[in-house]
């Protein structure tokens, strides 16, 4: 026992010393903390009340300055401010949607992949039908017909993402289903639900943990893009893509109103994407030697 | 060759037909009385229960997809709540608009990302590989109506270049081309150039150059078509995500097609037209995976001897 519990606590160090040579991946996570503190400690950095919502029209469209570090927009909000905030609208419903996508897809796939034949073919086929559909398109419909709120934008991105890691954890667990220690815990009469859970799913962390890296990025661009067309987060509260629709009617005379929320959005799916590549090639058995 | 054809071709009915009821499942979700939206608020009762009968909205979910699709059988996507006009002719209307936004969106991504993503893995780690990594994760990084918006600020509103909006003359293309093809073309770029990574050092490239087969040929000739089978299926996958980036890319632009319409008629509550403007891209989005599939064959003679 003691001895597997070394092997597991090397193998993560191992993938973490890979990791740590990466130096864009390290870049990737530097920032996603960076962006996570500033999201956990946002009311700290500024205040939501004042700040974020209060309006304050002798000081409307100002640019960057010391006082207002990106400016200010339309009713004289703080923009540096509405952007932290914003982060932790685009952090949250990033992480919540893609739990919803990881935990409905994967079990699914992972029933698909361990089951294989009817299981299999009625799962996936149901997936290949939601794949027909644009993930985007389908977020906006279920928004559409459910109505524009932020528990409605996460479960509209999480099911729009849920195929993807139904495939992904399918692919995983067929290529371990096989191996000698699930057929020994077959043997000892484990259940087939604890088999999936317990012995096979840990063993396919590797492309789950990427797909969920990138799923991230993804979800934090389709809110920012929901909201941008008035789906998603709707104003006075912040969120990066609700920032860029309503600064678009100032592009000529402030464009920083649409410059630094966009840059935020960058900023964010780029350090995620390069943390997800980092953690791929750390994860691959293939990349070891 | 022609059963694969018309083998795939079949398997795109129950995808339809999937497709059509997950949308109109989701659809159905909306909370609201939709004959009390189109009367009004003020609209009598009796009136309002006529029209619920008359649209047939009292029967269960299952019996008013049937008639939607029998319906759907002869062309017909019902009508809109907000124009009163045929929904199959007003997207009859705006779908060239659409289809040429996409297809010059992706011949833009398609013919720029591939010979980059040659010269990068031809060339790996020089600058000009690097410069094209650094560009292809900004582009893929960058959401495309953000995009839309600084080309804006800088080739319309400062150098006046191009127009900010509409869709008058081939000036009105450039801008909204660049902003739905670029996030494409970054994708395909990354996947060309690891793919081509992955085959230049393959043994019978190897034999090729030292059979004397000149540089151009064995990248153009013997690497480039065999790397070529996860582009086209990146090319294929990016297409959902281009005809996603259609809907904003419209929006910011004002393009007068399919996407601005989708929008509107999301705001205007008018299902009928929701319902069928995902469907006809969904169904869009399904040919061209068909055409993708098709494409492997005519490129991997494997699959092609498999069928005939």
């Amino acid at each position: 026992m003691s001895a597997e519990r070394t092997k597991k606590r090397s193998m993560a160090v191992e993938i973490w010393q890979r990791l740590l040579r990466n130096k864009m991946a390290m870049l990737g996570l530097v920032i996603l903390v960076a962006l996570a503190l500033s999201a956990v400690f946002a009311d700290v950095i500024a205040d939501y009340d004042t700040k974020v919502v209060a309006q304050n029209i002798s000081e409307r469209l100002q640019g960057p300055s010391a006082a207002h570090w990106f400016g200010t927009d339309e009713f004289g909000r703080d923009i540096f401010a509405r952007i932290v905030h914003g982060g932790r609208v685009s952090l949250v419903v990033g992480l919540i949607s893609v739990s919803v996508s990881l935990l409905v897809g994967g079990s699914l796939g992972a029933f698909a992949g361990f089951y294989g034949g009817r299981v299999d073919n009625v799962i996936m086929r149901v997936m290949d039908v939601f794949l027909a559909v644009p993930s985007i398109l389908l977020a906006i419909t279920i928004v559409a017909a459910l109505g524009t709120n932020l528990v409605n934008v996460m479960l509209a991105i999480g099911v729009s993402n849920t195929p993807n890691f139904a495939r992904i954890v399918r692919a995983a667990v067929m290529g371990v289903k096989d191996q000698e220690f699930v057929e020994s815990a077959r043997a000892i009469g484990t259940s087939n639900t604890e088999i999936i859970f317990r012995e096979i799913l840990p063993n396919c962390m590797a492309p789950i943990i990427v797909q969920s890296t990138l799923s991230v990025a993804s979800a934090i661009l389709s809110t920012a893009s929901l909201s941008f067309i008035g789906l998603g987060v709707q104003p006075p509260d912040p969120e990066w893509g609700a920032m860029l629709s309503s600064g678009r009617n100032f592009l000529r005379d402030a464009m920083h109103l649409t410059l630094f929320p966009g840059l935020a959005i960058v900023v964010t799916i780029l350090a995620l994407n390069l943390l997800g590549d980092g953690l791929r090639d750390a994860l691959d058995p293939r990349l070891k030697q | 060759m022609h059963k694969y054809v018309i083998k795939r071709l079949l398997m795109l009915i129950p995808v339809i037909v999937g497709v059509s009821f997950l949308v109109f499942f989701i659809m159905s979700l909306a909370p609201g009385d939709t004959a009390r939206m189109i009367l009004g608020d003020d609209a009598p009762i009796e009136a309002v229960e006529a029209l619920r009968e008359e649209l047939g909205l009292n029967d269960p979910v299952l019996v008013r997809y049937a008639h939607y699709m029998l319906d759907l059988l002869h062309g017909d996507l019902g009508t809109s709540y907000k124009s009163n006009r045929p929904v199959f002719s007003e997207i009859a209307a705006r779908f060239p608009a659409t289809f040429r936004l996409s297809f010059w969106g992706m011949l833009f991504a398609v013919a720029l990302s591939i010979p980059i993503g040659i010269i990068s893995a031809t060339r790996q780690y020089s600058i000009a590989d690097s410069i094209s990594m650094v560009l292809a994760l900004l582009g893929v990084a960058t959401p495309n109506f953000w995009l839309g918006l600084m080309l804006i600020i800088a080739f319309s509103l400062n150098l006046r270049w191009f127009p900010s909006g509409g869709a008058e003359g081939w000036k009105s293309l450039v801008l909204p081309v660049i902003t739905l093809g670029t996030g494409c073309m970054a994708n395909i770029t990354r996947t060309t150039r690891s793919s081509m990574l992955e085959v230049i050092r393959q043994d019978y490239i190897r034999t090729a150059k030292a059979k004397g087969v000149s540089h151009s040929k064995v990248i153009n000739k013997h690497a480039l078509k065999n790397a070529l089978i996860p582009v086209v299926t990146v090319i294929g996958l990016q297409f959902g995500a281009l005809l996603g980036g259609a809907v904003l890319t419209e929006a910011v632009f004002a393009w007068p097609g399919l996407g601005t319409y989708l929008v509107n008629s999301i705001k205007a509550k008018d299902t009928p037209a929701v319902l069928g403007c995902v469907i006809i891209f969904s169904i869009c989005f399904s040919i061209v995976n068909l055409g993708v599939d098709l494409l492997y064959a005519y490129i991997d003679p494997r699959i092609k001897s498999k069928y005939k």
